[in-house]
């Protein structure tokens, strides 16, 4: 094995030697090194297999524009997938393996599928795999597809760090003129930032002799000190990866390997874009043979990594930037043999690599070929931000034309490819003091692929698209580059097209006739690189992604083992105890109907409307009329959408003439509060309506059963509690260790209820109460699953569970006011509406099952006719511990007109009679609501 | 991430606002007779207008409802002020 180490110097320490292996076999590289310069220096050449024809790759780049050298890379028991060799450090350890290959790159078992290219061109899956069906093929097709394998190991530590930040001068690139424009921008005053993607500053610097009579590691180094002297930031290894809506810019930052990179969301005044330009490769015969590469990544990898790719180099280039570039790789000690494209059609000869270029009746023995179409610019992020592209016939290139808001590009980004312009171009831009321009010197002759040329050439590498690819697809009429894009897959691949889009393009428009600027780009879209979903997910789960509400008794029902879970967004008691919880909810409930339940219920709605015009808001507000409630008294009613569906349910109590009280369902108190405060601003007077939201300020607890009054006697309120002073719907104010307390006679559970509210900070003396005064009388706290099931029993519904989004409340049995109301509310004419007043409407019913049977699954439809369809479906099931038998509610079709039919139930197969029942199960009377 | 200027709050993230209606829907007077297709209208057509428009949006943590002039396709934001006197 030859080893392309040179003595030159360059970004690697010598001093820090790194083992690795590759396909399994042990190399040795050093610190600074990427996994593409190590293996390159061990005389590594396939470096991956193509994506269809599973062609043997080599590095055509050595950076982000290289699409072939993609690994699997495991290190310390983590793997990742699909990692560009030419962008990921080396570390100690690595173990790296080459995807869509087996068993190695270089002897790929499925290689031999090559040899049927001439049946695999674009279009190949959805011209044969028609007939009989396509589901028949798409299994083996997906196994085949794809590249690199997912760990089945789950990272539990890999989690992306996410940072808000702002500047006003963000520079985007670290080369030359990155750092002349971070530099003057740093030291005019302004807070600027500084990202480059490598690890270490300079960009194509390092190829240089010198900058300004410094060396360049020297001037790299004095422009860093001078940007962070003046104030300036400097993140390497941080790729500005999109441009987003007002100049929010994403940048990721990579760590070492195998941790998660973390995402900085970067606002910018100004954003100057220094990006650079990437080399084009060159469409020939065979033109993807391993050792086929860049100018630029050839001389990248002498001035970075000290890895001269190749003895005796065969050159093809079209442009004046060669002739510098070559002069350092022949001082190196390479044979340089130049091609001259004018003299005919070039062929690359050679199996596993390149042996040989032919050109016309000549051909010379290389072990490496160097090419370069021209430059183009780095406009991703220009496009990004909505900036438009010219085309540049000088350059063959499209430039930065008409710029977004506040950025600017400079440098090649911009199509300036002489460091002595780009230099003042940059300083000009950082300093804002304007510049001449320097009048460009670079020079090229057009080369782009030619239509009916002969051999297969390659235009997009990882993807396997070819020139024939392009033509076929011209041919078969998709003339759009959109089209020709998704047809081909050109540049849908993991380097989305860096190095192939701008050829196929020219393909395009050479086979059309058209020129190159006619046909136009495909849309840039972030992300720039890869980066992984987990960037934009971190730390965003769980309690820092949705907060818990707590309790003001939480520590109170922990003391007494509650089983806390979250209930619409609290934290609450589900049952109290351990063990077996079926058995806690089943006492509770027994408890609730024998004696009394006490139960926490503060996260019940408590939104006061106050203001002159409340009364008239309110019933506007409500489907029900509340106009007519006398202060003191409740009632229950419905909000409405616009759209005539049920949003919310709940009471509304009248504390005074002006003064109301919504209770709403805990888990709606966000959402109604923004719908009062919508109505309130929009369409009313503001100045004569008050909403105000005392959810989170009053706690709220419940004495729910035949014993409740016993217990509240017990606390010796300053009222009378007999059922003709205090009856059922009406609400008291009185005082409670001398605070305001509000009592109101309302029930969830169809049982004498009396809901309490108290400001938070006296909600653990009325708890405490609450409890000594029941335990005499064998009442206990119960938990929200009781309380589901108490509700259920009594045929009280939740809106979002027992309702759908075409609910409307006379699907309810409320059909009063639908008919009867007056005044204007919302949803109203949405209730007069055809399908409102269709003939098959979901309405609510309650299901029976026959003695014995089980509870019906919830979710479970309901199911006639044939063939079978379904008519309604059950939304709440439980066993009734109180009624010894199971309960259930459901939605069905005209389901009022048809109690005591009975009805098939079809759950997972399996089907089951039921017999449609009113929703209420106990005390349909009333008797013990009223008592 | 686009900011928005809340005429109580100040420039804000996006995600701090949901959008409320277009300016200048009127709700029909539903005391009388609304034909249905006047309905469907009031509750489905949106103008959805591709330049200049001006909208009702919440800023949610303040809960204020104001008006704002922005360029639907450059995103731009032009201002914003209180709906009182944007409705005027």
């Amino acid at each position: 094995m030859t080893s392309h180490r040179t003595t030159r110097a360059a970004l690697i320490d010598l001093g820090k030697p790194l083992r690795f292996t590759f396909d399994g076999t042990a190399y040795q590289g050093f610190e600074g090194d990427t996994l593409a310069s190590a293996l390159l220096a061990n005389g590594v050449r396939v470096m991956g297999r193509s994506f269809k024809y599973h062609r043997p790759r080599g590095p055509l780049g050595a950076w982000v524009d290289d699409p072939n050298a993609i690994m699997g890379v495991t290190l310390n028991g983590r793997s990742l997938p699909n990692c560009p060799a030419t962008t990921t450090p080396l570390e100690d350890g690595m173990q790296a393996r080459a995807v869509n290959a087996w068993p190695s790159a270089r002897f790929d078992i499925k290689g031999g599928l090559d040899l049927f290219h001439r049946w695999l061109g674009a279009g190949f899956y959805y011209k044969t795999f028609m007939w009989p069906d396509w589901h028949l093929f798409e299994p083996m097709i997906r196994k085949m597809a794809g590249l690199g394998d997912i760990s089945r190991n789950v990272l539990e530590d890999y989690c992306a760090d996410q940072v808000h930040d702002h500047c006003e001068t963000l520079v985007i690139g670290g080369g030359a003129a990155g750092l002349a424009a971070a530099r003057a921008a740093a030291e005019g005053g302004q807070n600027v930032v500084l990202v480059d993607d490598k690890p270490v500053l300079g960009g194509g610097v390092h190829q240089l002799a010198g900058v300004e009579d410094f060396a360049p590691r020297d001037w790299v180094a004095s422009e860093a000190h001078a940007i962070e002297a003046a104030g300036g930031r400097i993140l390497t290894a941080t790729t500005a990866f999109g441009i987003f809506d007002h100049r929010m810019v994403g940048l990721v930052q990579n760590g070492p390997f195998g941790t998660a990179p973390r995402l900085h969301r970067m606002r910018a005044a100004r954003i100057i874009l220094a990006t650079g330009a990437l080399d084009r490769p060159v469409t020939f015969a065979s033109n993807d043979l391993p050792g086929v590469m860049t100018i630029d990544a050839a001389c990248e990898y002498l001035a970075r990594y000290a890895v001269l790719v190749g003895k005796r180099i065969g050159v093809l280039s079209n442009n004046s930037l060669a002739d510098d570039k070559l002069a350092m790789l022949a001082e190196a000690g390479a044979e340089v043999v130049r091609l001259n494209p004018a003299d005919g059609a070039i062929c690359a000869l050679g199996r596993k690599q390149v042996r040989c270029v032919a050109q016309g009746r000549n051909s010379h023995k290389v072990d490496t070929l160097l090419v370069s179409g021209g430059m183009t610019p780095l406009v991703h992020l220009w496009r990004h931000a909505g900036g438009k592209l010219d085309w540049c016939t000088e350059r063959q290139a499209f430039l930065p034309g008409a710029a977004p808001e506040g950025m600017v590009a400079i440098g090649a980004a911009g199509g300036t490819f002489d460091l002595d312009a780009a230099l003042a171009e940059a300083r000009a831009a950082g300093s804002g003091v304007p510049a001449d321009a320097i009048p460009s010197r670079y020079k090229l002759t057009p080369l782009w692929p030619e239509p009916g040329s002969k051999g297969r050439q390659w235009i997009d590498f990882q993807h396997d698209v070819t020139l024939k690819d392009v033509e076929l697809a011209a041919r078969e009429n998709y003339v759009s580059v959109e089209h020709l894009k998704r047809y081909t897959t050109l540049g849908m691949a993991s380097d989305q097209g860096k190095t192939s889009n701008m050829a196929g393009l020219a393909a395009m428009a050479a086979v059309q006739g058209r020129p190159l600027p006619e046909v136009g780009t495909t849309t840039f879209r972030p992300p720039f690189v890869p980066v992984p979903i987990e960037l934009y997910h971190g730390h965003h789960e769980k309690q820092l992604w949705h907060p818990l509400k707590r309790l003001a008794l939480e520590q109170e029902h922990r003391e007494i083992g509650a089983a806390l879970g979250e209930y619409g967004g609290w934290l609450r008691p589900g049952w109290y105890g351990t063990g077996d919880a079926k058995a806690h909810i089943r006492q509770e409930i027994l408890t609730a109907r024998n004696a009394a339940g006490l139960f926490d219920a503060s996260p019940l709605g408590k939104i006061e409307v106050i203001g002159p015009d409340a009364e008239a808001f309110v019933d506007f507000i409500y489907y029900n009329t509340i106009s007519t409630l006398k202060p003191g008294h409740i009632r229950y009613g419905f909000m409405l959408t616009e759209g005539g569906i049920v949003m919310d349910d709940g009471v509304i109590a009248r504390l005074d003439r002006n003064r109301f009280v919504i209770s709403c369902s805990s888990s709606h108190v966000g959402s109604v509060r923004t719908h009062l405060e919508a109505w309130r601003q929009d369409g009313n007077d503001p100045d004569r309506i008050f909403v105000h939201d005392l959810t989170d300020h009053w706690a709220t607890l419940t004495v729910a059963g035949p014993k409740a009054r016993e217990v509240l006697t017990d606390l010796a309120l300053d009222m009378d509690l007999s059922p003709t002073a205090f009856p059922h719907m009406t609400m008291r104010e009185t005082r409670f260790a001398h605070s305001p307390l509000r009592v109101a006679r309302v029930s969830f559970t169809g049982d004498l209820s009396y809901e309490m509210s108290i400001r938070r900070s006296k909600a653990a003396e009325l708890w405490q109460a609450l409890v000594a005064a029941g335990e005499r009388i064998g009442a206990a706290p119960i938990g929200v699953e009781a309380l589901s099931i108490l509700r259920a029993e009594k045929g009280y519904i939740m809106i979002g569970k027992d309702t759908d989004g075409e609910t409307m409340p006379h699907d309810l049995g409320f059909g009063v006011p639908r008919q009867k109301k007056k005044v204007a509310f919302i949803g109203d004419r949405s209730l007069h509406s055809v399908k409102a007043n269709g003939a098959r409407r979901k309405m609510l019913v309650g299901l029976t099952v026959s003695v014995g049977d089980k509870a019906l699954p919830t979710g479970a439809h309901l199911v006639e006719g044939t063939p079978l369809q379904s008519v309604g479906y059950v939304t709440s099931s439980y066993d009734s511990p109180t009624l010894g038998h199971p309960i259930a509610l459901a939605l069905v079709e005209n389901g009022t007109e048809r109690l005591g039919e009975s009805i098939s139930v079809w759950h997972m197969g399996e089907t089951r009679m039921a017999t449609i029942s009113a929703p209420c199960a106990f005390d349909p009377e009333g008797a013990r609501l009223n008592a | 991430m686009q900011i928005f200027p809340c005429p109580f709050c100040g420039p804000r993230n996006e995600t701090e606002f949901h959008f409320a209606g277009e300016l200048g829907k009127e709700r029909p007077d539903t005391t009388q007779e609304v034909a249905a297709p006047d309905w469907a209208t009031y509750l489905y057509a949106q103008r959805n207008e591709k330049g200049p428009v001006r909208e009702v949006w919440m800023h949610l943590t303040c809960s204020e409802l104001f008006v704002m002039e922005r360029d639907s396709v450059s995103m731009e934001v032009v201002g914003s002020g209180s709906l009182r006197e944007g409705a005027e």
